[in-house]
């Protein structure tokens, strides 16, 4: 789940930066190149044939690469798309075969090609290098650039300081929890904006850490079981709200958290939407990770001809993240979360990007 | 037993050639077999079976998926070869996996910190790998040699705390360093002069050949040589046999044991030097894995014959490469993976019947030459015979 996660913040970020692109650019140049290139819907200046590329578990993991999913077919029934086509990464398969599912796809004309999850870096700059009239996105990658590469980024920890500061005000016991998917660097920004925006609350808070697996493994994103074994350790130890940040484990987060009357934040979706009808209502809030608008964004962007390269950064101040407020469960506190919301856009609070 | 049906038996067993003939057809049955089986799930999920396959062998042949298909090849033979080690000892080393990240790992990290001339630090670092892929499957040999630990327990015990220690290093505070505006994070780049130099072997492709290929088939003729030509290999061979009958013409189990493992341990070392060395040139959070877990499926395939093991290392990537195209296509790629899978179950299946028939041949045989010809004795059953008239 770690890979999908990163694979839809890399999808996200990918999205953002083609818009980006085409703005600056070429934007001109992919508009004419779509509708030759998707011979089907020639008629249709927008008939883009969309190529998307997925990092591990792919559409259906009710995470990272779903939510890319969703910006997808968002754009596909308001632009009115051809059927594009989604292709997904294997476990345990090297950069060369990223590479060759990219380029599978530039060279059976699908334009634009997102690739989602950071995995996707190199596979993309080289491939990207290779097509110069293939507009490219990443999602959660910068280090790719190119001419024709949009890269889509999140400030995942500014979204997380505003979910920790609504921890915080919610616990009692002055004890919170954050169990993470996998021990990456995507995902310790998420711990480190959750523990800042804690602390900003309370200085003497107690924060509990904790990963579910660590890389080259990455069950941690999808293994509920061990999600909600941790986080009932976390709550038997005090913990009264406990936010996770592990994808499809989430499910064992909520379920512990119904088991011990403790409260709990999803994660990249409003989870108080998306959870099982049983634990939705221990979910007080959820950090929202808008990969879909980013994906999304990136689409319309390129048929609009308007795609520009680089980064384009999904953070607090455009709404690619945010906190939810589905259920009235932070309504009493959400003054003091706009508050937050506008020092960091401000500029007044830095959020720290690494716990250390 | 009929006195025919053992004659039947007797004429096929007494036909070293065609005994020879019958481990050659169990692996081909057994892919045909597979093939079988893939068209049968893919007719049920509304494929054609025949477009299917020839959208892979067309996709396969193309020159640039020829050289990913050698690429790949070169990584799953040396993991097929450390398993086989083992195998060839009855010790199962699962542990292979670990052994490979742990070596690749610390072998990025060397090659990326010391200075060295470019060949001087390729050398280093395939050591390196070498020597940590052996220490690791060492502490299994160890274990077993001297507590009795069984190795299958302690090496996929060690494949998790390798994963730990891994995780461990592979951070900014030691190994790693962050790649800018990037999510992941690797050793720093091994330096270009001591990139293992490709061969651009086949035309039509700029993609280059892993020039480790050529290590890899040394490596193979070296296994061979091992096993066949020497003491130790006798050794070896005669414990995987029989464990008593070796203790009692004078071999040093525990020596041997440990000795094994260090050495499959060393070849599984190599296991992530071909993409260290020949594409990623860092270990980094993508570095692939598993693949400790493919080289068991390979040498089983292989049935750990130096030659059996490269096209079994050869047929499964040839399968993996050609699954993106079927992606493509809307043909769903597991089905490769359901390929691979029946294509080792048959595989054993079709040894194991291979085997039974001939065991049952053999003790009829030496059964009807005791009783002197009269043939069909009670005492054909299989278990009276003894363990020696099995042997191949």
């Amino acid at each position: 789940m770690l890979r999908n996660r990163v694979g839809r913040m890399a999808a996200g970020v990918l999205a953002g930066a083609m818009v980006t692109v085409g703005v600056a650019a070429c934007g001109g140049d992919s508009t004419t190149a779509t509708p030759a290139e998707g011979g089907s819907s020639a008629a249709a200046p927008t008939g883009a044939k969309v190529g998307l590329a997925y990092d591990i578990g792919g559409r259906g993991d009710q995470s990272f690469n779903d939510s890319a999913a969703a910006g997808l077919d968002k754009a596909k029934s308001e632009l009115k798309l051809p059927d594009p086509r989604e292709l997904t990464a294997s476990p345990g398969e090297t950069e060369a075969q990223k590479e060759e599912r990219l380029r599978l796809l530039a060279t059976s004309g699908y334009n634009p090609v997102v690739a989602v999850g950071f995995a996707y870096s190199g596979p993309v700059k080289k491939v990207a290098a290779e097509f110069p009239d293939v507009k490219f996105a990443i999602v959660d990658d910068a280090a790719a650039t190119g001419p024709n590469i949009s890269n889509l980024v999140f400030a995942e920890h500014e979204g997380s300081f505003l979910v920790g500061a609504a921890a915080a005000l919610k616990s009692t016991k002055n004890n919170v929890g954050f169990v993470g998917g996998v021990q990456v660097p995507l995902i310790q920004k998420f711990e480190a904006g959750f523990a800042a925006g804690a602390k900003a609350v309370n200085k003497d808070i107690t924060i509990q850490s904790k990963y579910l697996s660590q890389p080259p493994e990455f069950t941690g994103f999808n293994d509920p079981a061990k999600g909600k074994t941790v986080a009932e350790g976390m709550i038997d130890a005090g913990a009264d709200v406990v936010y996770h940040a592990a994808g499809g484990s989430g499910s064992g987060v909520f379920e512990a958290a119904k088991a011990g009357k403790a409260q709990a934040i999803g994660v990249d979706a409003d989870q108080a939407l998306t959870a099982d009808a049983a634990v939705k209502d221990v979910v007080m809030t959820s950090m929202l990770k808008k990969l879909d608008v980013a994906v999304y964004d990136f689409l319309k962007s390129f048929a609009a001809g308007t795609v520009k390269p680089g980064t384009t950064v999904y953070d607090l101040k455009v709404a690619g993240v945010d906190y939810s407020v589905t259920g009235g469960k932070v309504d009493d506190i959400k003054d003091k979360l706009e508050e937050y919301k506008q020092k960091i856009v401000s500029g007044e609070i830095k959020v720290p990007e690494t716990t250390s | 037993m009929s006195p025919a049906a053992g004659g039947f038996l007797d004429r096929v067993s007494g036909r070293v050639k065609l005994t020879g003939w019958l481990s050659l057809a169990a692996p081909l049955l057994a892919i045909l077999f597979a093939a079988v089986i893939t068209a049968v799930v893919l007719l049920i999920t509304g494929n054609a079976p025949f477009a299917t396959f020839a959208l892979m062998a067309e996709y396969g042949v193309q020159p640039r998926s020829l050289v990913l298909t050698l690429n790949f090849a070169t990584t799953y033979y040396l993991a097929g070869l450390a398993v086989a080690i083992g195998f060839r000892m009855n010790l199962f080393n699962i542990g292979v996996d670990g052994q490979y990240r742990l070596a690749a790992l610390l072998a990025a990290a060397v090659g990326g910190t010391v200075a060295l001339p470019g060949p001087l630090l390729i050398v280093v670092v395939v050591l390196v790998g070498v020597l940590v892929g052996a220490l690791w499957a060492g502490i299994v040999g160890l274990l077993k040699a001297t507590r009795g630990v069984s190795e299958v327990i302690s090496s996929i015990m060690l494949n998790a705390i390798a994963t730990g220690v891994g995780a461990w290093l592979l951070t900014p505070a030691l190994l790693a360093v962050p790649v800018a505006g990037s999510n992941n994070i690797g050793t720093r780049p091994i330096p270009e002069s001591a990139h293992f130099p490709g061969f651009a072997l086949i035309p039509g492709t700029t993609v280059k050949v892993f020039g480790f290929i050529v290590v890899a088939i040394l490596m193979g003729i070296a296994y061979h040589v091992l096993l066949t030509r020497t003491v130790f290999g006798f050794d070896l061979r005669a414990t995987g046999r029989s464990e008593s009958a070796a203790v009692a013409s004078g071999v040093n189990v525990k020596k041997m044991v440990l000795a094994t493992m260090l050495i499959s341990g060393a070849v599984a070392g190599m296991v992530g030097m071909p993409q260290l060395l020949g594409a990623s040139y860092s270990y980094s959070l993508d570095f692939p894995a598993g693949l400790g877990f493919t080289g068991i499926a390979i040498a089983l395939l292989g049935r750990n014959h130096p030659v059996g093991i490269a096209v079994g290392a050869l047929l499964w990537s040839f399968l993996d490469n050609s699954s993106n195209i079927l992606d493509l296509e809307g043909i769903p790629k597991e089905i490769v993976i359901i390929m691979q899978g029946t294509i080792v179950l048959s595989v054993i299946v079709a040894y194991e019947l291979v085997h039974r028939y001939r065991m049952a041949a053999e003790q009829r045989r030496v059964s009807r030459e005791l009783t002197g010809g009269t043939g069909g004795s009670g005492g054909a059953g299989g278990t009276a015979t003894p363990e020696g008239a099995v042997s191949r």
